[in-house]
């Protein structure tokens, strides 16, 4: 369970979370919509603590993220987070970049690695891709495959911020595909997106972020068919 | 077509003096190296200010020329310190720091390049500070940085003919020596220049070679 209680954060002189309260369930897929400059990306490099803020606090599984004696590499291990730059590591292959941090951080063989990573790399379609390296893929492709290295470490978690941002429309679906399959199967997600079609179809539940406040939250359908929000209606009425 | 004084024995002596050049370079670009790297990072990771008089000791031996550096730093050590060590030793100490000075920009620029969102998916994937420094910054700082290193490496070599003013018989020492004896100054620096390009010639292909074979990644 990820607990974020009246999370604050500025940058300089702009605060970018104005008090935050959300809690996010075991299983459940949250995706996270508003204007750019709302504070949703930043909110998730917080709940990892990429980020440190200023005040109120975040629980992942009951383990304060930005306490003092928080070891932060340990609780990233159950937190995968994809960014809306694929952050490909360019000199290793699409294997390597997988299998990577399973070895360094979970210690694991390197053929328990690379079982892994095949696992997870047949999963999002990267199968018959291994031995390239990620200057030769497409920017759907090395973002699935950035998916694949996020999943190899087996996260409780996962967090994706603007996944499909930076890439050709024709790009999208395939990492869209990658997201629903893994809405599916029952994993615990934090989707910060602009995709609304997609939002409607895979959430539990849809916040809308509007100059760092969590101005509305509710199931899709609601948020989408009956918007309270003057601010979250001017926003979809924009983005349909 | 030549009739020349020279001998095997002359050979034998410019040899040796290549020999020290080689032995003053290595060991001044070894140490320069790795005294670079930790100056780079550090200069990296605690930012311009505090590094700033890191810095202002790098800046002085970039810009004060090689000649009245190794001058100076033998009048130092051995006048005011009064601690006696071989002009060699003044020489790799002077060329080493020398070497750093140019290597930590090197070094820091490498760095730099690599994009800090990289960094962060690394860490985000739960690895460490030095865990995200070994594997992923040196690969790819080290590709950004080759082409500068190996100029810088093959400066120093041929910037390390100035040791003779500490009694250093290096290659070009050992040639004008010749060339004092022997009267014959255009086929002594013939001689001369093509050992330099023997000692150079595989260095910078071996720069060459490690470019060509990254540029697949």
């Amino acid at each position: 369970m990820i607990e974020i209680e009246n999370v604050r954060k500025s940058f300089g002189s702009l605060e970018v979370l104005k008090g935050i309260d959300l809690t996010v369930q075991k299983g459940e897929v949250v995706t996270i919509i508003g204007g750019s400059g709302s504070g949703k990306s930043t909110l998730l490099t917080c709940i990892n603590g990429l980020e440190p803020i200023d005040s109120g606090r975040i629980l992942v599984d009951g383990t304060e993220v930005h306490a003092k004696g928080t070891d932060l590499n340990k609780l990233r291990r159950k937190i995968g987070i994809v960014f809306q730059q694929f952050n490909a590591f360019p000199h290793l292959t699409v294997l390597e970049n997988v299998t990577l941090a399973q070895r360094k951080v979970l210690k694991r063989s390197r053929a328990e690695a690379e079982a892994e990573a095949v696992k997870q790399l047949n999963h999002v379609g990267l199968g018959d891709k291994l031995k390239v390296y990620p200057g030769r893929l497409s920017g759907g492709q090395q973002q699935r495959m950035a998916i694949a290295r996020a999943l190899a470490m087996s996260p409780d978690y996962m967090l994706f911020d603007e996944v499909t941002s930076a890439l050709d429309p024709q790009l999208v679906g395939e990492v869209l595909d990658t997201l629903r399959m893994l809405a599916g199967e029952g994993m615990t997600m934090i989707c910060v997106t602009h995709e609304m079609k997609f939002a409607r179809e895979v959430s539990d539940r849809v916040a809308f972020f509007h100059k760092g406040v969590m101005a509305e939250i509710a199931p899709p359908e609601q948020l989408f068919g009956n918007p309270k929000d003057t601010e979250l209606q001017k926003f979809l009425s924009a983005t349909h | 077509m030549f009739d020349t004084a020279l001998t095997a024995a002359d050979f034998v002596f410019l040899a040796k003096g290549a020999g020290v050049t080689i032995i003053v370079t290595l060991i001044s670009v070894l140490a320069g190296t790795i005294l670079g790297i930790l100056f780079g990072v550090f200069r990296y990771q605690v930012g311009a200010i505090w590094a700033a008089p890191l810095t202002f000791v790098l800046d002085i031996f970039r810009s004060i020329p090689l000649l009245i550096q190794l001058v100076l730093a033998n009048a130092f050590i051995g006048t005011i310190l009064q601690i006696r060590i071989s002009g060699f030793t003044v020489a790799c100490i002077v060329l080493s720091m020398y070497t750093a000075a140019f290597c930590s920009e090197i070094v820091r620029g490498g760095i730099e390049a690599v994009p800090a969102t990289t960094r962060r998916a690394a860490r985000s994937l739960g690895m460490t500070w030095g865990q995200d420094m070994r594997e992923i910054v040196l690969p790819l700082a080290t590709r950004v940085a080759l082409p500068s290193w190996i100029g810088l490496a093959l400066g120093v070599m041929k910037d390390s003919a100035l040791v003779y003013v500490v009694q250093v018989t290096e290659l070009l020492k050992s040639t004008q020596i010749l060339i004092t004896r022997l009267q014959e100054p255009l086929l002594l620096l013939l001689i001369c220049g093509a050992f330099y390009f023997v000692i150079s010639f595989p260095l910078a292909r071996f720069g060459g070679y490690l470019e060509k074979r990254w540029s697949n990644d």
